[in-house]
């Protein structure tokens, strides 16, 4: 018989924390906010297929970063609930606070049932009738959640973008002036994946933008593409996004990266995780 | 697995612990207690209709359905149980787009059960159905129905193609074959405009259904389903081309359920004195799917009325 090797929870669950917390933050950002006319979501993504942000209900989106397959079957699964809750209740019941316990219930016990955790970080955003009903959940790889007021920031290298927001951020902006706080958020120095000190320029085909307008009967999730983009966007953007330098975002990473050897160091208690 | 074994607690929630009886619903089968598994294990389903097929069985239509039994153990019919019938839908193809249009009576036996029921509904962006037969089961396909086109075009990102929209609304009617068996038939007639097909004038579709789910698509410009059908598609054939505008296809639309309630018992008419005109809906690529107000229906109304009055035959 063999016999299982002893490990602490506390180690355990810390060498997951730094495994999730490594790979989400090898990812570009995303900066969801409220302002006059409903929720924006900004992200900053290089594909045009691979969406980091969608829609989930009438007055409901999502938006994730980390690990594209892990974050897009959390996706189709909250479609899956928002659509089942609403067929077997009203439309009315589905709620973000419903959608984002349930999220937060699921993300936390995978966290400790699952050999791997979760590599992802959500945010839930639910359009109210006035600026007050506005909320902002942040779930995140050990289903910890937050209400948020104003804004989430979530991805890569979140504290200058998140302290850059909280000088600018204002609830009352209209979209294109809440679009341009969004991208000084994104853009400010040492937020890119490369963490140069360079301010970057993010044109329109590094952005993804879609907004919950809340003037919109129905179903509010509505994305901003093309030329509707292009106007609404600072002049700086309009052109091409700058040059990246040549680093591997983090969703490009690969699965469970942040147990991978980094700056020749190991990951997280100095031993390698043992993934057996 | 050793390594995961040597937790203890939180590890053992979703296993059965060895001794203790079985839980109801295992939540790793994805069963109805802890639902929410079910959302989460099921990869790449895009049909909302399978995924409740899958995990809330009782909530589909017609499915499981065993009619109610009368004092001799026969099976009740359902004049007997006063069961709603919604009746006449119409649906013309014209140079932008298509027409769908209903009246809104709905009877039980000869009893009229509602003045204002209304059998069309719009789908999605680009889609409309009209029911009619057993009210009842036909307004909760077509709920389901239009969660299911929404939801593929969530997952997808993209809406579904109109011949799928076409097949899955032909899926759904099949599932209720058996409730249909009892007399508890629904007969969808289905609009569509194609946005993918370049001529416009080709991009309105009609498609109807029988109640075993076969689907036949309609190709000479109109259609009609429901008990004044006969004398709505008469009217249709004498009035209707498909080289009509908008404006004309909307009043032909309208003479033709005026000729069908003029005919049949189960079809209303424009109640003038409640107002209450026919449900319209245009589906065109400009617009999408777009129910006419009731100013304009009821504008057009007046004037056939008017006519009517002057020459009874139309």
């Amino acid at each position: 018989m063999t016999m299982p090797f002893y490990s602490s929870v506390d180690q355990l669950l810390r060498d997951r924390s730094e495994l999730a917390r490594k790979g989400i933050s090898r990812g570009r950002s995303v900066v969801v906010m409220t302002f006059s006319g409903g929720v924006l979501f900004v992200a900053e993504n290089h594909s045009t297929a691979l969406n980091k942000v969608s829609e989930i209900y009438d007055r409901i989106g999502f938006a994730a970063v980390g690990r594209y397959n892990e974050f897009e079957g959390l996706r189709t699964a909250g479609i899956r609930l928002a659509d089942s809750r609403g067929f077997s209740y009203d439309r009315r019941d589905v709620t973000s606070r419903w959608l984002a316990n349930t999220y937060a219930q699921f993300i936390g016990a995978a966290f400790v049932e699952q050999q791997k955790p979760y590599e992802a970080e959500i945010c839930l955003a639910e359009v109210g009738e006035t600026s007050d009903g506005d909320q902002l959940y942040r779930i995140t790889y050990d289903g910890s959640i937050t209400d948020e007021p104003q804004y989430v920031v979530m991805g890569g290298t979140t504290e200058p973008i998140s302290a850059k927001l909280k000088d600018v951020f204002d609830g009352g902006h209209d979209l294109g002036e809440a679009l341009a706080t969004a991208l000084e958020g994104l853009q400010v120095p040492g937020s890119g994946p490369g963490n140069g000190t360079e301010a970057r320029v993010l044109g329109e085909k590094a952005l993804e933008v879609a907004v919950l307008d809340r003037s919109r009967p129905g179903r509010a999730f509505r994305r901003i593409t093309g030329p509707v983009l292009r106007n609404l966007l600072p002049a700086a953007n309009r052109g091409e996004s700058a040059d990246e330098p040549n680093v591997r975002g983090g969703d490009e990473a690969p699965a469970a990266g942040g147990a991978l050897p980094e700056n020749g160091t190991m990951g997280g208690t100095g031993k390698p995780p043992s993934l057996n | 697995m050793e390594f995961r074994e040597g937790i203890p607690g939180p590890a053992a929630i979703g296993r059965p612990v060895p001794g203790s009886p079985e839980p109801a619903a295992g939540r790793r089968g994805g069963q109805p207690g802890l639902g929410h598994h079910a959302a989460f294990a099921a990869l790449g389903e895009t049909s909302f209709a399978n995924y409740v097929a899958a995990t809330q069985p009782h909530l589909l239509p017609g499915r499981m359905f065993d009619a109610p039994r009368g004092p001799e153990g026969r099976p009740m019919t359902p004049e007997a149980l006063g069961v709603p019938h919604g009746t006449t839908i119409v649906a013309l193809q014209f140079a932008e787009g298509v027409v769908i249009a209903g009246d809104r009576r709905a009877t039980a036996g000869n009893v009229i059960a509602q003045r204002d029921i209304e059998k069309i509904f719009i789908t999605d962006s680009h889609s409309a159905v009209g029911i009619a037969g057993s009210a009842g089961i036909a307004i909760e396909m077509i709920r389901l129905y239009s969660v299911e086109l929404e939801h593929y075009e969530k997952i997808e990102g993209v809406a579904m193609s109109l011949d799928g929209k076409a097949n899955r609304l032909a899926g759904m009617i099949r599932g209720n074959l058996g409730a249909a068996l009892q007399g508890f038939v629904v007969v969808p007639l289905f609009a569509g405009f194609d946005t993918e097909e370049p001529d416009p004038a080709k991009a309105g579709r009609i498609v109807t259904y029988d109640p075993t789910g076969g689907r036949y698509d309609e190709w000479l410009g109109y259609h009609a389903v429901g008990s004044g059908s006969v004398f709505a598609k008469s009217s249709m054939k004498k009035l209707h081309r498909t080289s009509a505008d908008l404006q004309t296809t909307l009043r032909n639309a309208l003479e033709a359920l005026y000729d069908a309630a003029d005919d049949d018992t189960a079809t209303g008419g424009p109640d003038l004195v409640r107002k209450i005109y026919p449900v319209v809906v245009s589906i065109t690529g400009a617009e999408g799917a777009v129910r006419r107000s009731e100013e304009e229906v009821a504008g057009i109304v007046d004037r056939i009325v008017a006519d009517r009055a002057e020459n009874p035959g139309g």
